[in-house]
Parts: C-alpha cells; sequence; structure tokens
C-alpha cells in the first residue's frame, strides 16, 4: 500500500511517468495534430521541440493542460491521461539525433 | 477629352443592330421621340432620317478605317521615354491599342510583353521584380474585373512600399462603349477600387495628360515611402489618332531625391544610440539598395549595436536570430523602417482572452526611423498598432543612415569606444553561440519523412553556395550565408496567399541580366493561388529553381482551427477538413512539366533530394525554368 502511495506521488511530482503505449502514442500524435506544431517527430517546427529527453512528465501533462504560452489547450475532454501517457511514451522512445560532427552539411 | 470617338467606324457597329434605343439616343429626332408620352411597354419608333443617318455605310472619302499614328504609339514612347524593360499583362480589350502599339509599334522591346495568366500574377511579378530591380515593372490591367483579380497584388506592394507602374484601360465615354461586355467592363472611377492601398492615381484626358501624369506617376512611385500607382489609360484615348496639329511633349523625369531624418532629430539619435548600454537596431526594411546594407553594416559596426530582422549579413558577429531577449534586455531600441514596432516590444497571446504583456523594459527608450507616416492611409489596418515611441523621425531609414553615421562619429569617445568593443565581443560570442544551436536543432529530425525544413534548407545551400544566388521568396534559413542585399527578397507585404510563387518569377526575370541563381522555396498552397507563373516563367525562359516546401495544407489554417477546436473542447480531429490539400494530393512535378517547366518528385524519402535539385539546376543553369516537389513537415 505504501509503495503504491509512493507511485502516485512520484508521478504526480514528476518523479515518475505513468506506463504509457509508445505505438499508441504516435498514432495520436499525428490523429490529434500534435505534429502540426511540433513535427512528426517531434523535433519542432511551429512548436518547441519535444524529444528526445521529453521533460518530466508532470510538467508536460500540466502544460499541455493549462499551455502559459501559445499553445492551445488540450483538456481531459480531448486528450485523456491515459492518451497523454501514450504520446509520452513515444516522445521518450524517440532517439537522439546523429552528432552535427557527424553531417557534413551541416559544417559547410 | 473628346466625347465621341475619333476614329469613326463606330457606324459600322451600328449598321445591322435593331433599329432602337441605341440608334434613337444619339439622334436630335430620337430625343425629341424620347420627351414624347410612348405608350408604356413599347419602343418609340425612329424617324426614317435618323435610322439612315445611324446605320447607313457612309460614303468611302467619310469613313476613316485606319489610322497611321493612334494615340497609344506616343503612350509607348511616354513608357520607353521611363525605361519600363518589362510591361506584364493578362490581355483585355480595354487596353487592346495600348497591347498592339507595344508589339508592334514599339517593336515589343523596352518594354517587352510579359504574358501572364492573372493579374494577381501581373502585379506579383512587378512586385518581385522591384525588390531586386529597385524600379518599377509596368503592368496592363483590363477595367473592372482585371482590377479586381489585380487587387490583392496591389495590396501586397502597397503594404511592402513597392513601386509597381499600373496602367488600366477603360471605356470612359458611355456611348463610346460596344453593347454588353464593354459596359461591364467599364467604370466611371475604375482605379477607386484599389485606391486605399494606391499611392497614387490619375485618369488622363488627353495625351500630354497621359504624359505629364506618367512621369509623375514614376516619380511618386519611387519616392520612399514607395509604392504602386495607377494611370486610367482611356480606350478612346488609346485607339484614336493623334490629330495632326498635336504638340506632344514628354516631361523629362526627376526623381525626388529620399526624404532623410532633420538634423536635430538625427543628433539626437545619434545621441541616445552613443550612450545605450545595451542598444539594438530593429533592421526589418530599412535596407533597400546595396549602399543601404553598407551603410547598416557601417552603423552597426561604429556603435557594436546587434542587429535584428531584415536586410543583414547573416554570418557577422552583430548579426542576432531571434531578438526577444536582446529587446527584453535593451536600454534603447531603434526601429529602422518597422512597420509594427507595436509587435516587436510587446506580445499578444491568443488565447481566449488575448493578453498583452511588454517584452521590452518599462523605462527603454524606442526611437522609430520611418517613412510610414509619410504616406499613411485610414481604412486598411496595415500600419499596426500605434507604437508609443521618444523619438520619431518621418524619414527614410536608408536615406538617414550616413546622416546618423556622422553624428554618431562626433560623438563616441574613447571611453564609448572601449565600452563598444567590450560589447561587441560579448555580440560576437552570442552570435557564435547561435549559429552552434542553430545547427544542433537542425539536426534533429534529419533523417526524418516527411522531409524537415532543416534538412531542405541545408540540401538547397550545399548545391547554391558557391554560386551568386537570391532567394527571390522568403527569407534565408539561418544556416546560410547572406551577405547581399539581393539575397533575401521576404513575402508578400500584406501577406496574401499567392505571392510567392508569380514574386518569384518577376524577382527572377530581374536577376536574369545579372546572370544570377534564382531559388524560390515554394509553399504548395500559394502556388495554387496562381500556378500559371510557371508557365509565364516557361514562356519567357526565366530560370528559376522552385523548390516546394509542400505541407499538403494551408498549414497555418490547420493550426488556426485546432485553435478553435481546443478552445472549445470538441476533438480536433477534424481541423484538416478544409485546410489540408489531401485526397487526392497534388502532383507538383506534373503540373509543372503541364506547363513547361521540367518537374522533379514528389521527393519523400531525404536521400533522393541532393540528386534532384542537382537535376533541377542543371537545367536552371541553362536558362530554364525547374520545380522540385518536395514533401515536408509543417514548418
Amino acid at each position: 500500500m505504501l509503495s503504491i502511495l509512493l507511485t502516485l506521488f512520484l508521478a504526480q511530482a514528476g518523479g515518475a511517468a505513468p506506463a504509457g503505449d509508445a505505438a499508441n502514442g504516435k498514432k495520436i500524435f499525428t490523429r490529434y495534430g500534435c505534429y502540426q506544431c511540433h513535427g512528426y517527430d517531434a523535433h519542432g517546427g511551429a512548436g518547441a521541440r519535444l524529444a528526445p529527453n521529453p521533460i518530466a512528465f508532470a510538467r508536460f501533462q500540466s502544460y499541455v493542460r493549462r499551455p502559459t504560452g501559445e499553445m492551445p489547450p488540450y483538456t481531459e475532454k480531448v486528450v485523456t491521461d491515459k492518451e497523454l501517457a501514450d504520446i509520452y511514451a513515444f516522445l521518450k522512445s524517440i532517439p537522439a539525433p546523429p552528432p552535427v560532427k557527424n553531417i557534413p552539411l551541416l559544417n559547410r | 477629352m473628346s466625347k465621341t470617338r475619333k476614329n469613326p467606324d463606330r457606324r459600322g457597329f451600328l449598321k445591322g443592330a435593331a433599329a432602337g434605343a441605341a440608334a434613337l439616343a444619339a439622334a436630335p429626332a430620337a430625343v425629341k421621340a424620347q420627351n414624347q408620352q410612348a405608350p408604356r411597354g413599347t419602343a418609340p419608333i425612329p424617324s426614317a432620317n435618323a435610322v439612315a443617318a445611324e446605320t447607313s455605310t457612309p460614303p468611302p472619302h467619310v469613313e476613316a478605317l485606319t489610322a497611321d499614328r493612334p494615340g497609344a504609339d506616343f503612350m509607348v514612347d511616354v513608357l520607353k521615354s521611363l525605361g519600363f524593360e518589362y510591361i506584364a499583362a493578362n490581355p483585355g480589350s480595354s487596353f487592346r491599342g495600348l497591347h498592339e502599339s507595344i508589339v508592334n509599334y514599339g517593336g515589343n522591346q523596352a518594354p517587352e510583353l510579359l504574358t501572364c495568366c492573372h493579374e494577381e500574377q501581373s502585379v506579383a511579378m512587378a512586385d518581385g521584380y522591384a525588390k531586386i530591380e529597385g524600379k518599377p515593372m509596368a503592368v496592363m490591367a483590363h477595367s473592372t474585373v482585371g482590377l479586381q483579380h489585380a487587387a490583392m497584388a496591389i495590396y501586397n506592394a502597397y503594404a511592402a512600399r513597392m513601386p509597381v507602374f499600373i496602367i488600366l484601360g477603360n471605356t470612359i465615354d458611355a456611348t463610346a462603349r460596344r453593347p454588353g461586355v464593354e459596359w461591364l467592363h467599364s467604370a466611371q472611377d475604375a482605379a477607386s477600387m484599389v485606391r486605399d492601398y494606391s499611392k497614387w492615381d490619375d485618369l488622363p484626358v488627353s495625351l500630354q495628360h497621359f504624359a505629364e501624369s506618367a512621369v509623375r506617376a514614376y516619380r511618386v512611385a519611387l519616392t520612399p515611402p514607395m509604392g504602386p500607382v495607377l494611370l486610367v489609360a482611356d480606350s478612346d484615348l488609346q485607339e484614336g489618332p493623334v490629330e495632326k496639329d498635336a504638340k506632344l511633349r514628354i516631361p523629362k523625369l526627376t526623381l525626388s531625391s529620399p526624404p532623410a531624418g532633420d538634423a536635430a532629430a538625427v543628433r539626437e539619435v545619434a545621441r541616445m544610440l552613443v550612450a545605450a548600454e545595451n542598444p539594438v537596431l530593429l533592421a526589418d526594411r530599412c535596407v533597400r539598395t546595396a549602399d543601404g546594407l553598407k551603410l547598416l553594416v557601417e552603423l552597426a559596426e561604429l556603435v557594436q549595436a546587434p542587429v535584428v530582422g531584415g536586410k543583414f549579413p547573416s554570418r557577422h558577429p552583430l548579426s542576432q536570430a531571434g531578438g526577444r531577449a536582446l529587446i527584453a534586455n535593451a536600454d534603447l531600441i531603434a526601429g529602422l523602417e518597422v512597420p509594427d514596432l507595436w509587435g516587436a516590444v510587446n506580445s499578444m497571446r491568443d488565447q481566449l482572452h488575448r493578453t498583452v504583456s511588454r517584452v521590452a523594459k518599462a523605462d527603454a527608450k524606442i526611437v522609430a526611423i520611418s517613412a510610414g507616416d509619410l504616406d499613411l492611409r485610414a481604412n486598411y489596418q496595415y500600419f499596426e498598432r500605434y507604437p508609443e515611441v521618444d523619438v520619431a523621425v518621418a524619414a527614410d531609414a536608408e536615406a538617414t543612415l550616413p546622416y546618423l553615421i556622422e553624428e554618431c562619429r562626433k560623438l563616441i569617445t574613447a571611453d564609448r569606444k572601449r565600452a563598444f568593443e567590450d560589447r561587441g565581443k560579448k555580440l560576437a560570442a552570442a552570435h557564435a553561440q547561435a549559429m552552434e544551436r542553430a545547427r544542433a536543432e537542425a539536426a534533429f529530425g534529419w533523417d526524418s519523412t516527411p522531409i524537415s525544413t532543416a534538412r531542405l534548407a541545408a540540401e538547397i545551400w550545399d548545391q547554391i553556395k558557391d554560386k551568386d544566388w537570391s532567394l527571390v521568396n522568403g527569407n534565408a534559413p539561418r544556416l546560410w550565408n547572406v551577405d547581399k542585399h539581393y539575397q533575401i527578397n521576404g513575402g508578400g507585404g500584406a501577406a496574401g496567399v499567392g505571392y510567392g510563387a508569380p514574386a518569384s518569377v518577376g524577382a527572377a526575370l530581374a536577376n536574369r541580366k545579372y546572370g544570377r541563381l534564382s531559388v524560390s522555396i515554394q509553399n504548395d498552397g500559394d502556388l495554387m493561388y496562381a500556378p500559371g507563373a510557371l508557365w509565364t516563367a516557361a514562356h519567357h525562359r526565366i530560370p528559376l529553381l522552385s523548390v516546394m516546401h509542400n505541407n499538403r495544407a494551408y498549414h497555418q489554417e490547420v493550426m488556426h482551427i485546432q485553435r478553435m477546436a481546443n478552445r472549445h473542447q470538441r476533438g480536433i480531429t477534424n481541423a484538416g477538413i478544409g485546410t489540408t490539400l489531401a485526397d487526392p494530393f497534388i502532383d507538383y512535378a506534373a503540373l509543372a512539366r503541364s506547363m513547361g517547366v521540367h518537374g522533379e518528385g514528389p521527393v519523400t524519402d531525404p536521400r533522393d533530394l541532393r540528386a534532384a535539385i542537382r537535376r533541377a539546376l542543371e537545367v536552371v543553369e541553362k536558362g530554364e525554368p525547374a520545380l522540385v516537389d518536395v514533401v515536408t513537415q509543417p514548418r
């Protein structure tokens, strides 16, 4: 019982993200139009880059629900907590890009 | 202006027509008849004399069927005297006289007629041309419907302060109009529709009047703040013969020197600039010419001030991308031809309740040097929100730069010079860091499909960087090395979509004689407004490399609908309805090929991009246009 409470506390505090389905998260990321601002691979565009190494889940969730910038709010009616966890799992699954020094076109 | 056509073959049109109202209106007998009470629903019967007078063929010695020197020939003389290289037009009967004189009397040279598929295209081409060449291209537009088509492009040119010289056909004499379409294509005050967003217009009623107004219009268009001008060319004036005893003369053109800032105001700006610890120069539309770019660099280096926006060498240590942080930290913000200075020092959140926050410090001083206030209209709100400033100089910024530099030099002490050098070192370090960040950001999504815009930009850059290139549409990507004034042409002044493709063709035409490589990063939605520009490029052998940023949507509108759906908590899966260009996808390479333009793509794999661009470049370097369709990430 204590460990369950601790897990919930850590999740709420941003210490841990709930388990999510990355494959479903990728589908939702496209279907719900996240890619329109953040790119299909969440590398950024009109909106911020989200991956790799996304911000802590609690901050991510808080910002999605009540953004302080230009992003429109995504309430629970639009994206459920479970779907948000799936999106987060997708973001965490995105690998780091190749190092700049390994991309000749970016060194000319 | 004469009240009847000088060419009397109008009689021919009447012959064979019903002997009704048209004939009655012209004859005194018919006037009398109109004053009589005719039975309701019946037309008064003309007298036999009236019918004969209007419909019979005049004796051969009376009816003139030809004119050796139509008024339009003199109009061509005027256009030639003004040095127009080109005149863009979609053909229209209201300027048929001038059209014919250009291609025959004028030899279709200087100006050469450019065949356009839409008047919006004609004007946007002239806008793009002016951005490169610094002088207007002429445009002919058909009365009413033609001008209506041209209107958005005129608004773009006006908001961008670009000179465009428009000749508008019209048939002013109501009694000389052919029945039917010519009435629909005539107007009492033809230019009024665009008077809110053009700089000057006139309706010449004689050829001498045309000459004087044409020369005036040219000067007005080129005096900062520049802008589009219109001359209505009456069809009667075009088609009728020049009278034998006419003493026509084309006045001398003397361009006005651009308005420079008042000496005292410039001295005050210099004092503030030299005293400031953290100044920022917002360069937006400051630079118009090569000299202007040199002057801006000289000023920035003199006081070691960062430059944000506008035309400035992108790899110069004082070039600072973004600029929000600099503005937030600045004690002096100098706006040089900034159309939206309020927006530069404030921000507004687009949420349900729009909130404003000031970006600049409350006590930051703000200076505006702009010619914008010298030509301000009331209706269209292109002038943006009123900015509170400490010094406002109503003058052309580029023309003011030499005086500002001179005043700054007088004020710089050894202490200030040392402070400037320290500031310059910090800014150089910040510039280097920003370039590194930009490189690192470009790596994200490098191998993505659809192709990232950073990858697209890098692939283009790698193949043009050693050439004399000119980006004729939009702003240069961050990692490109911009160091010439003609390398950034920007977008439409009023953000009217449909500008990019035709403006690119016009700019590429201006670049052609300098042997420059013109490149356009072409949005898909924009191209679909005026795709006929591609045909014009092929027809006139205008070398232009168009690389599509094809995100298969009116992407900004997708985001707007998403925003509304989120705000209303209705789910966002329908945001693509009415905003995307899918089902079917548009094959832009095939579209290009259908108009005689080399087409590549659609390219969806980033590994295929290099070869596609290379093949297209080979075509462009032979003097032809080419298009590469690249399916991209949204932004």
